[in-house]
C-alpha cells in the first residue's frame, strides 16, 4: 500500500463519535479482471431478498426518529437544475445547517447533537456559492463535475472540470462514468478513467456514479462497482437523479454486496450513496436498514453512507414532527431549502 | 441524554411489536374452549370430557381448550359430511365455485386477523403469517373457486370422491387445511378435517367463515382432536380417501391402517431436502436463500433444505457468508415485527432437536451457532450449522424439523447429485447455479418432486408440490393436485373370479419339441434359481407346456437387473416410442402363434383370439404413440418464474397381471410402464404364464435393452410378496383378489411404494377408456415441479 495516497475522511455532518472515526482511505489497487469475471448477480434473488426484508425489520416510534435524524446526517442535500441561481443555492445551503426546526430537535431531546446533512450537491459552477454559504459549518460541498449526467464531453474537458472544482473549494467530486466503457464490458478503460478522474481529485473524495439504471444487466452493477473501487472510487454511486430508473433497493444490494467483498480482500471500507427518486421517510430507512444488514453498523456514518436527494428531508420533517407531537403535520410548517 | 439521541448512537433496532389485543378478545369470548364444527354449527362433542390445552410457544401460556373429539364426534362428523355429499357434487362447478370464492375473499378481509392469531398458536414470526401464510391460503381458495369452475371441462370423466378425511400438521396450520379443503370441496367431495392438537385455532376460526360463506352444512366439518382422533377418522369405513400431512413415520401407519379398505389417499411426508450451491452461483443469493430455506419456519418445514451441499472450491467463502449472516439474525417474539424466527411450536419438538444435534456433535459433527441474543423464556431454538459429517452421520440422515443445517462438500455436479440422492426422502431440492445448463441437468437428476432453481420454498397454488420416495405420494396444487380429489366415473368392472386350477389330464408333450421355460431377466433367458418348473394346463385340462417356478430370489434377480437398467429412464421417448412400435410389429409377425396360445389356454374361439391379438397389437401402438407426447405442463404462479411440472418415470416397477384377457392385460400393464420410462418387472397370471414366456421372444427381438422389461412367471403369493416388500421397487401394480390387495397395501408401507391395485375389481381391458390411457400414464409416472426464475 502506498501510505502516501493514505489520508483520512473527517467525516463533517453531526459530532457522533462514529462520524469522526478516522476511516482509511481506499487507495485502489491494479486492475483484477479475475475478480470482476467472477461477479455474479441473480436479479430474482436479489428482490427476493429486498421484499422479505421489508417484513424482516423495521423501526418504529424513538428508534424510527433516532434513525431518521440519521439519515438525515447522510444526506447530500442536492440541488441539480438547469434554473439554479446564486440564490436558491444559498437557500439549500441555510437549510442544510439547520435541517429540522430547532423546537422539534429540543423535543426530540436531540439539540445538542447538532444535527446538520452531510454535504450540498451543486453543479460546478456554484461550488464557491456553496462553499461561502457553508462557511464554519463543516459541511462539505460536493461538486458533480464530468460532464455531467451524460460524461459525453472531451476526457480532458472532463479532468479540468474536476480540478476546477477542487480549486473552488469542493471537498468531495461526484463523477459520471462513461456507460459505454460498462455496456461493453472494457473493464480496462473504465479503470483508466476512474483512476485518472481519482487524481484529478487530490484530496477531495470521489464518488464514482455509475448510473445503474442504463447499465442494462444486474450483474454489471456488480462489476462496475467492483471496477470503480479497485481505480481508487472512495464511494460509489447509484445514479445521476437524471435515468429512467435511479437507485433502487436491489441495485444498492448489489453494490454494498460488492463493497463488502472489496473489504474482505482489501480491508478498505468504500462508502455508498443511494441517488435519485428516494423522497419519502419510509424508503430512507428501508436504505438503512439495508445498510445495516449488509454492511454493518460501521457503515452507518456519513463518512461511508449518503443519500442523494433533493425532496427526501420535507418529508423526514414532517414524520420528526409526528413523531414529536403525535400530530400529522404540514409541509409548510416546515422552512423551505 | 434523551433515548432518541441514545438510539442515534446505537443504531440498534426497537421492538416492533404487532397489536395482538382484538384476537385475544376474541379468544377470551369463548370462556369455556372451543368446539368442533359439525354439520355446520358448532358443538361440544359427545365423547366425554377429554380437553386439550393449546399453549403459546413463545410465553408458553394457555390460549384457550378444545375438545378431543371421540368415536361419537367423529361419526357425526362423517355423517353429516356423507349427507351432504350428494347435494354438493350434484351442485355446477359455478355454484361451488361461488362459494370458494367467498371463502378466498373472507380471508383476505380477515388477513390480519388470521396472521396474528397463526403467531400466537404457533409461533412462527408474523412476518412469515402475513407475508407468506396467509396470503397463499386466500390464493389457494381463489385458484381453486377456478377449478370449481372449469371441472366438467377439464376433467370430463371424473366425479368427486364423497367423503374426503383430512389430517394436517402444526407447521403452516391454516396453509395445510386450505391445501387440503380447496381442492377436495371445489371437486364436489365434503370433508373431514382434523387439524394438529398444537393449532388448532386457526382451523376454527375458519369454521366460522364458512359459516359466513354460508357454505352448506356438512360440506366442511372440523374436529379436533390428536393422534386417536385421527386414527378415528383413518379407520372410518364411510371415509372415500384419506388425504395426510405430517411425518413419514404416521404416514406409514396410516398407509396400513388403509390397506385393502379401497380408501384414496395421499401422503405428503418428511425430507431432508438438499440445498446445492455450485461455485459459478451468486453466492450472496445462494445464502440468503438458505436463510429462507432452512431457518424458515424455524426450519419446521417439511421441504426445508437441511442438507447443504456446496462445492468445494467455493466452501468456505460459503460458510463464511452464512456465519456473517446468521450473526445478524434476531431471534424473539413472533409478534415483533422485525425478528427472522419465533418460537419453537413445543418444548417436545424442541427437545427432539436438541437430541438430534447432540447425537450428530457426539458422532463427530462441529456445531457451530451465532453469538446473538435469545429470549430467556419460552421455547426457542437458536440457527445452527453442523459441519465436518458424512452422510452417515444421523443428523445428515434424519429428518431434524429444525433451524439445524448440515453441510458437505462436493466436488463435481455427479457426486453433487449422488449426495442428493442419498437419502430415503426424495420431497424437495434447491440447485443454485448462473448456468442454466448445469442447474438444469442436476435438477433433470435428483430425486425430488420440487426442485427450486436459484429460488427456495417456493409455493404456489397452481404448482404441484409432493415428493418422490418416503417423502410420500400424490401432489397439492394445480392440475396434478385436483386429480388426487377426482376418480374416472367408470374405471371398474365386477369381480372377476380367477381362472380356475385345471387338473391336469396327461403331463407328456408329444407334438412338439421339448421347451425349456425360462425367466426373462436382464434381457436373457434365465433359469428359475432353483431349477423348477411347473405344468400348465389347457383348457380342457391337457397338458399346454411348463413355466418356470420362480422364487424370491428370481424376483430379487429381475429388481436388480431393473435397477442397472437405469439408461432405459434417460432414453429419449421418441426412442422408446421406437422400440415399442418394433414390438408390435414383431408380435404382429406371430400373431396366429399367439391366437392359437390363447385358443389352446382359454378355450375362446379362434375369431375372439384373433381378436384379443390385434387388441393387443393396437395396445402397443397406442403407447408408441404415448411414449413422446404424455407432456407435462408450464404451471403460472404469481412471480416472474416458469414452473415446468415434468413427467419422470418412477423407476422400478412391480406388476402382476389378471388371468382376464391374459394376453392384452398383461401388455396392457407393462406397455405403460415401460413407455414412460420405467423397469418393469412383470409376474405374469399364474395361469396363462406361457403367453408371457411366448412374449420373450418377441421382446428379444425388438432391440429391449437388458432389464428394462423383466418377466418373472411362478406361483403370484410368493412373487407378489417378495416384490411387495423389496424397497428397491418403487411402485407395484397389483391385480388380485383383496385379500392380496391388502396384504401389497400393508407391505408397501415400509417404502411408500406407489401401489394401484384392483382390490378384487375386474376390469374391461379391450375398451380404450378404461384398457389405456392417461390414468396408466400418469400412475407411471411422477410429477416433478421444476421452478425456474428468470431476470437479468
Amino acid at each position: 500500500m502506498n501510505q502516501t495516497n493514505v489520508t483520512t475522511l473527517k467525516s463533517r455532518g453531526a459530532p457522533t463519535p462514529d462520524a469522526h472515526g478516522d476511516i482509511a482511505r481506499n487507495p485502489g489497487m491494479p486492475l483484477e479482471t479475475d475478480w470482476i469475471d467472477a461477479i455474479r448477480v441473480n436479479r430474482s434473488a436479489a428482490e427476493r431478498r429486498i421484499t422479505t426484508l421489508a417484513g424482516r425489520r423495521t423501526v418504529k416510534k424513538d428508534w424510527q426518529a433516532a434513525w431518521l435524524l440519521k439519515a438525515i446526517t447522510c444526506m447530500d442535500l442536492t440541488t441539480l437544475a438547469g434554473d439554479d441561481t446564486d440564490g436558491r443555492v444559498r437557500r439549500l445551503c441555510a437549510k442544510a445547517r439547520q435541517p429540522v426546526r430547532p423546537d422539534l430537535l429540543e423535543a426530540l431531546g436531540v439539540e445538542h447533537l447538532n444535527i446538520t446533512v452531510g454535504a450540498v450537491c451543486v453543479y460546478h459552477v456554484f461550488v464557491k456559492t456553496a462553499v461561502k454559504a457553508l462557511q464554519g459549518s463543516n459541511i462539505g460541498v460536493a461538486a458533480v463535475s464530468t460532464g455531467f449526467p451524460a460524461g459525453h464531453t472531451p476526457f480532458e474537458t472532463r479532468l479540468q472540470e474536476i480540478k476546477a472544482s477542487v480549486a473552488d473549494g469542493a471537498s468531495e467530486i461526484d463523477i459520471v462514468v462513461s456507460r459505454r466503457h460498462v455496456l461493453t464490458a472494457n473493464w480496462q478503460a473504465l479503470y483508466d478513467e476512474v483512476k485518472a478522474f481519482r487524481e484529478a481529485c487530490g484530496p477531495a473524495h470521489l464518488k464514482a456514479i455509475i448510473a445503474t439504471g442504463e447499465l442494462g444487466s444486474i450483474s454489471k452493477v456488480g462489476k462496475a462497482s467492483m471496477t470503480c473501487m479497485m481505480a481508487g472510487a472512495d464511494f460509489v454511486k447509484t445514479s445521476t437523479g437524471m435515468e429512467a430508473v435511479n437507485a433502487t433497493l436491489p441495485v444498492s444490494l448489489v453494490m454494498m454486496r460488492t463493497i463488502r467483498d472489496y473489504h474482505a480482500r482489501t480491508g478498505y471500507k468504500v462508502g455508498f450513496k443511494p441517488a435519485g427518486g428516494i423522497s419519502a421517510a419510509k424508503t430512507a430507512l428501508q436504505y438503512l436498514i439495508l445498510l445495516k444488514e449488509e454492511l454493518g453498523d460501521e457503515w452507518m456514518t456519513p463518512a461511508l453512507f449518503r443519500f442523494g436527494a433533493s425532496r427526501l428531508l420535507g418529508d423526514i420533517e414532517r414524520q420528526l414532527e409526528h413523531h414529536a407531537t403525535g400530530r400529522y403535520s404540514a409541509a409548510n410548517r416546515h422552512p423551505m431549502g | 441524554m434523551s433515548k432518541t439521541a441514545e438510539i442515534f448512537e446505537t443504531m440498534e433496532y426497537g421492538p416492533a411489536p404487532e397489536q395482538a389485543d382484538y384476537v385475544l378478545d376474541w379468544l377470551q369470548g369463548k370462556p369455556g374452549g372451543f368446539q368442533h364444527f359439525i354439520n355446520g354449527v358448532f358443538t361440544s362433542g359427545k365423547s366425554g370430557a377429554k380437553r386439550i390445552d393449546s399453549f403459546n410457544p413463545a410465553t408458553g401460556e394457555k390460549l384457550t381448550e378444545f375438545p378431543a373429539a371421540g368415536k361419537e364426534d367423529v361419526d357425526a362428523a362423517v355423517a353429516a359430511a356423507k349427507a351432504a355429499f350428494p347435494a354438493w357434487s350434484a351442485l355446477s362447478g359455478h355454484e361451488r365455485a361461488r362459494y370458494l370464492y367467498a371463502l378466498a375473499r373472507l380471508v383476505q378481509k380477515n388477513s390480519r386477523f388470521l396472521s396474528v392469531l397463526e403467531s400466537l398458536d404457533n409461533g412462527k414470526p408474523i412476518r412469515e403469517t402475513r407475508d407468506i401464510d396467509i396470503p397463499l391460503v386466500a390464493r389457494h381458495f381463489y385458484h381453486h373457486a377456478g377449478w370449481a369452475q372449469l371441472l366438467d371441462q377439464e376433467f370430463p370423466d371424473h366425479e368427486a370422491l364423497g367423503v374426503v378425511g383430512q389430517i394436517i400438521p402444526w407447521n403452516f396450520p391454516l396453509l395445510m387445511l386450505a391445501w387440503k379443503i380447496a381442492p377436495a370441496i371445489a371437486a364436489g367431495n365434503t370433508v373431514v378435517l382434523k387439524p394438529a392438537e398444537f393449532t388448532s385455532l386457526t382451523a376454527l376460526y375458519f369454521a366460522e367463515l364458512c359459516q359466513e360463506a354460508q357454505l352448506p352444512p356438512g360440506v366442511v366439518n372440523i374436529v379436533t382432536g390428536a393422534g386417536e382422533t385421527g386414527e378415528l377418522i383413518v379407520n372410518h369405513p364411510d371415509i372415500a380417501k384419506i388425504a395426510f400431512t405430517g411425518s413419514t413415520e404416521v404416514g406409514r401407519i396410516i398407509r396400513k391402517q388403509t390397506a385393502g379398505s379401497g380408501k384414496k389417499l395421499s401422503l405428503e411426508l418428511g425430507g431432508k431436502s438438499p440445498f446445492i450451491i455450485f461455485e459459478d452461483a451468486d453466492l450472496d443469493g445462494a445464502v440468503e436463500g438458505l436463510v429462507d430455506a432452512i431457518w424458515f419456519n424455524q426450519g419446521q418445514v417439511c421441504c426445508a433444505g437441511s442438507r447443504l451441499l456446496v462445492e468445494e472450491s467455493v466452501a468456505e467463502r460459503v460458510t463464511e457468508k452464512i456465519k456473517r449472516r446468521l450473526a445478524a439474525f434476531r431471534i424473539g417474539d413472533p409478534l415483533d415485527k422485525a425478528v427472522d424466527m419465533g418460537a419453537i411450536v413445543d418444548p417436545v419438538q424442541r427437545s427432539r432437536i436438541e437430541q438430534l444435534v447432540s447425537q450428530g456433535e457426539s458422532e463427530g459433527g462441529n456445531v457451530w451457532r451465532p453469538d446473538i441474543a435469545m429470549p430467556e423464556t419460552g421455547c426457542f431454538y437458536p440457527p445452527t450449522l453442523i459441519s465436518n459429517v458424512s452422510p452417515s452421520n444421523i443428523a445428515v440422515r434424519e429428518e431434524i424439523f429444525g433451524p439445524v443445517l448440515v453441510s458437505m462438500p462436493f466436488r463435481t455436479l455427479k457426486e453433487a447429485v449422488t449426495l442428493a440422492n442419498n437419502s430415503r426422502y426424495g420431497l424437495a431440492a434447491t440447485i443454485w447455479s448462473e448456468n442454466i445448463n448445469r442447474a438444469l441437468e442436476a435438477a433433470s437428476q435428483v430425486k425430488a418432486g420440487v426442485v427450486w432453481i436459484n429460488t427456495t420454498n417456493g409455493f404456489d397454488a397452481a404448482c404441484g408440490f409432493g415428493g418422490y420416495r418416503e417423502s410420500g405420494f400424490g401432489r397439492e396444487g394445480g392440475r396434478e393436485g385436483m386429480v388426487e380429489y377426482l376418480k374416472l366415473r367408470k374405471e371398474w368392472t365386477d369381480p372377476e373370479p380367477a381362472a380356475p386350477q385345471l387338473e391336469l389330464s396327461t403331463d407328456a408333450s408329444v407334438v412338439e419339441i421339448d421347451q425349456t421355460p425360462k425367466q426373462f431377466i436382464g434381457g436373457k433367458q434365465k433359469r428359475p434359481d432353483w431349477a423348477r418348473t411347473l405344468p400348465v394346463a389347457a383348457h380342457d385340462g391337457k397338458y399346454a407346456g411348463r413355466i418356470a417356478h420362480g422364487n424370491r430370489k428370481d424376483i430379487r434377480d429381475a429388481v436388480e437387473a431393473a435397477f442397472k437398467a437405469e439408461s432405459w429412464a434417460s432414453t429419449t421417448g421418441h426412442a422408446r416410442a421406437q422400440i415399442l412400435y418394433f414390438i408390435a410389429e414383431n408380435f404382429s409377425k406371430r400373431a396366429d402363434e399367439f391366437s392359437r396360445r390363447l385358443v389352446q389356454l382359454t378355450g375362446v374361439t379362434k375369431a375372439k383370439a384373433r381378436a384379443e391379438v390385434d387388441a393387443t397389437i393396437s395396445r402397443l401402438f397406442s403407447y408408441g404413440a404415448w411414449a413422446d407426447k404424455y407432456d407435462g405442463l408450464a404451471h403460472s404462479p404469481p412471480q416472474r418464474n416458469v414452473v415446468l411440472a415434468v413427467n419422470e418415470p418412477i423407476g422400478v416397477v412391480g406388476i402382476t397381471c389378471p388371468d382376464a384377457a391374459p394376453l392384452l392385460s398383461f401388455v396392457s400393464l407393462w406397455a405403460p410402464v415401460i413407455a414412460m420410462g420405467n423397469r418393469a418387472v412383470v409376474v405374469p397370471s399364474e395361469r396363462f404364464g406361457l403367453l408371457a414366456t411366448d412374449f420373450y421372444q418377441v421382446l428379444e427381438t425388438s432391440d429391449v435393452p437388458g432389464g428394462a422389461l423383466n418377466i418373472v412367471t411362478g406361483p403370484h403369493a410368493e412373487l407378489v410378496k417378495t416384490l411387495a416388500e423389496h424397497d428397491q421397487v418403487e411402485a407395484i401394480w397389483h391385480y388380485g383378489d383383496t385379500a392380496a390387495s391388502t396384504f401389497v397395501e400393508e407391505a408397501s408401507a415400509a417404502n411408500l411404494k406407489r401401489v394401484w391395485t384392483n382390490n378384487g375389481r375386474g376390469r374391461d381391458w379391450k375398451s380404450p377408456s378404461t384398457g389405456e390411457g392417461r390414468e396408466f400414464l400418469r400412475r407411471a409416472s411422477e410429477v416433478k415441479n421444476i421452478w425456474l426464475p428468470y431476470g437479468d
